[in-house]
């Protein structure tokens, strides 16, 4: 891993832009987003339905070229995904390789790394006890539930032992109980290894419970609205942390920013 | 019973007495062209077990495993390289369509022409018309695999030789199987079309020879070994296929 001090910068996104198509037919996906994540920290995303946080994120990893500005992690711009960023998908279940077992799709990405055998199988066996799967290394993704197919592949990213981890969503598309695990889990693996995270959602909740900071975004053309802090003490709870004023007046101030959004433009409009 | 038992043994149980149905329904046949079904079994065993074995069945299936592999390995290849390109994919198109229209038995002359009558002729003949069911399936595979696997795999820096053992030929497996399947029904006509046209051994060669002869069970004796050889390397494919592809038949078993 770099040797980065924390708190200092590691992801800049500076004047990103996307535009799909040319001429009369090009629609603006992202029209103009700057930010920067620090080493260590833990940035939320968030935004109305629609806003083009996919497509921000595919542009961060390196996965989408930007029409316009750039993304630099540790200072060096970005123009195909980098090797020390990891990525976690929405949808589990196809970014999973259904030929492999757990143990075979978080040690495929290692074999580049050239590491010995024994170091590849320690940290595949730490990963996997870091989500709570150690007893299913053997099995097939399609074997496991959802909540659980998304354990591997955060196993996955952190086995691969990246600076920084992008999550695209990673929970919506399961359940409410096995959600708040998982973001549990997150924040434990945060943690114990002191990973940054850059994770992208829409919802507001989940965004305070995990963050540092939080990133409101605009609808389209995509544009960043607000950066909140988010002073509520660690670690977080499921109940604790929910329950103080704190975290309430923090969802408010969000769910206002991102509803305000027709109005601020209307008046920009005027 | 269970429904798992009742349908095993109506499938080993029907063919039997189909077959005993037969052996005693031709007993005492007079048909010159339908000799009793006791004789064919005889001449069989006489035949295939194994005086001609050596002589005529090991070539045949010697052809048919050279002209099959060949094809499946020229198809996977060529696949993976259309598959990987749409450019290519493109100039190709047209030049694949014309050459797997082209009915099959007429390119024998042409390679008797070229390659002479020997085995060089028949495995052409069987690897021309069984490598366009891989290739377009394999073709078809790669084009399926799902974006989100192939972000992944770049994501994470797989590539080269990496993605294409890890990522794509699993990817398309599936479908590059069932092209080798239509392939090996394919192969298998081939081989005998083959062996009827200036041929001096091999299985289909005896069917003729025998016919022109008139030793009509000899004839029927052929037959039963192609329909048997037919039966038994389906068996073994599909045996193959389900160590193979035990991923793909438990996530749709898990899916259903």
């Amino acid at each position: 891993m770099h040797a980065d001090q924390k708190g200092a910068p590691m992801l800049d996104v500076i004047g990103l832009k996307k535009t799909y198509g040319t001429g009369d037919k090009a629609t603006v996906a992202i029209g103009d987003v700057s930010f920067s994540v620090s080493a260590g920290e833990f940035v939320c995303v968030v935004g109305p339905s629609g806003c083009g946080k996919t497509t921000l994120l595919k542009c961060m990893s390196g996965l989408l070229a930007s029409s316009a500005g750039e993304v630099r992690l540790h200072g060096t711009r970005i123009d195909g995904p980098p090797e020390q960023m990891a990525l976690v998908f929405q949808d589990y279940s196809r970014s999973l390789m259904p030929w492999l077992t757990v143990r075979g799709n978080i040690s495929l990405p290692l074999k580049r790394l050239r590491l010995s055998h024994q170091e590849r199988d320690q940290r595949v066996a730490e990963a996997v006890e870091s989500v709570g799967l150690d007893s299913f290394t053997d099995h097939y993704p399609w074997q496991l539930s959802g909540g659980m197919q998304q354990r591997v592949a955060i196993a996955r990213a952190l086995a691969y032992q990246p600076d920084i981890l992008l999550m695209d969503e990673p929970f919506a598309s399961v359940d409410a109980q096995t959600r708040a695990d998982l973001e549990d889990v997150v924040l434990r693996i945060r943690e114990r290894y002191n990973i940054t995270i850059l994770f992208v959602t829409h919802d507001i909740d989940e965004s305070v419970y995990l963050a540092d900071r939080v990133i409101v975004l605009s609808s389209r053309p995509t544009s960043v609205q607000e950066v909140v802090q988010v002073p509520l003490p660690s670690p977080r709870d499921q109940v604790a942390t929910k329950e103080l004023p704190e975290f309430a007046h923090l969802r408010a101030h969000i769910y206002r920013a991102i509803k305000r959004v027709p109005d601020a433009r209307a008046a920009v409009g005027a | 019973m269970s429904r798992r038992r009742v349908g095993l043994l109506l499938e080993v149980l029907t063919p039997v007495l189909l077959l005993v149905g037969l052996i005693v329904w031709s007993n005492g046949s007079e048909s010159f062209f339908f000799p009793p079904v006791t004789e064919m079994l005889t001449t069989f065993r006489d035949t295939w077990l194994f005086e001609r074995f050596a002589s005529d069945a090991v070539p045949s299936l010697y052809r048919l495993g050279v002209g099959y592999a060949a094809a499946c390995l020229l198809g996977v290849a060529l696949g993976v390289v259309l598959g990987s390109s749409d450019s290519a994919a493109r100039a190709a198109e047209p030049i694949v369509e014309f050459l797997r229209a082209i009915p099959p038995p007429a390119l024998i002359p042409f390679g008797i022409l070229v390659l002479g009558l020997g085995d060089q002729m028949k495995i052409f003949v069987i690897t021309m018309v069984c490598v366009w069911p891989v290739l377009l399936n394999t073709v078809d595979g790669i084009r399926g695999i799902d974006p989100t696997l192939l972000d992944t795999a770049r994501a994470y820096g797989i590539r080269g030789v990496e993605r294409l053992r890890s990522v794509v030929l699993p990817g398309a497996g599936p479908q590059v199987f069932a092209g080798m399947r239509t392939s090996l029904s394919l192969a298998l006509i081939m081989m005998v079309v083959s062996e009827l046209v200036a041929s001096t051994n091999g299985i289909g060669y005896y069917v003729l020879q025998s016919q022109r002869n008139f030793a009509i069970p000899e004839m029927w004796s052929g037959i039963i070994l192609l329909g048997l050889l037919g039966y038994l390397l389906n068996a073994l494919f599909v045996l193959v296929e389900h160590r193979v592809l035990a991923w793909h038949l438990g996530a749709r078993g898990v899916d259903h």
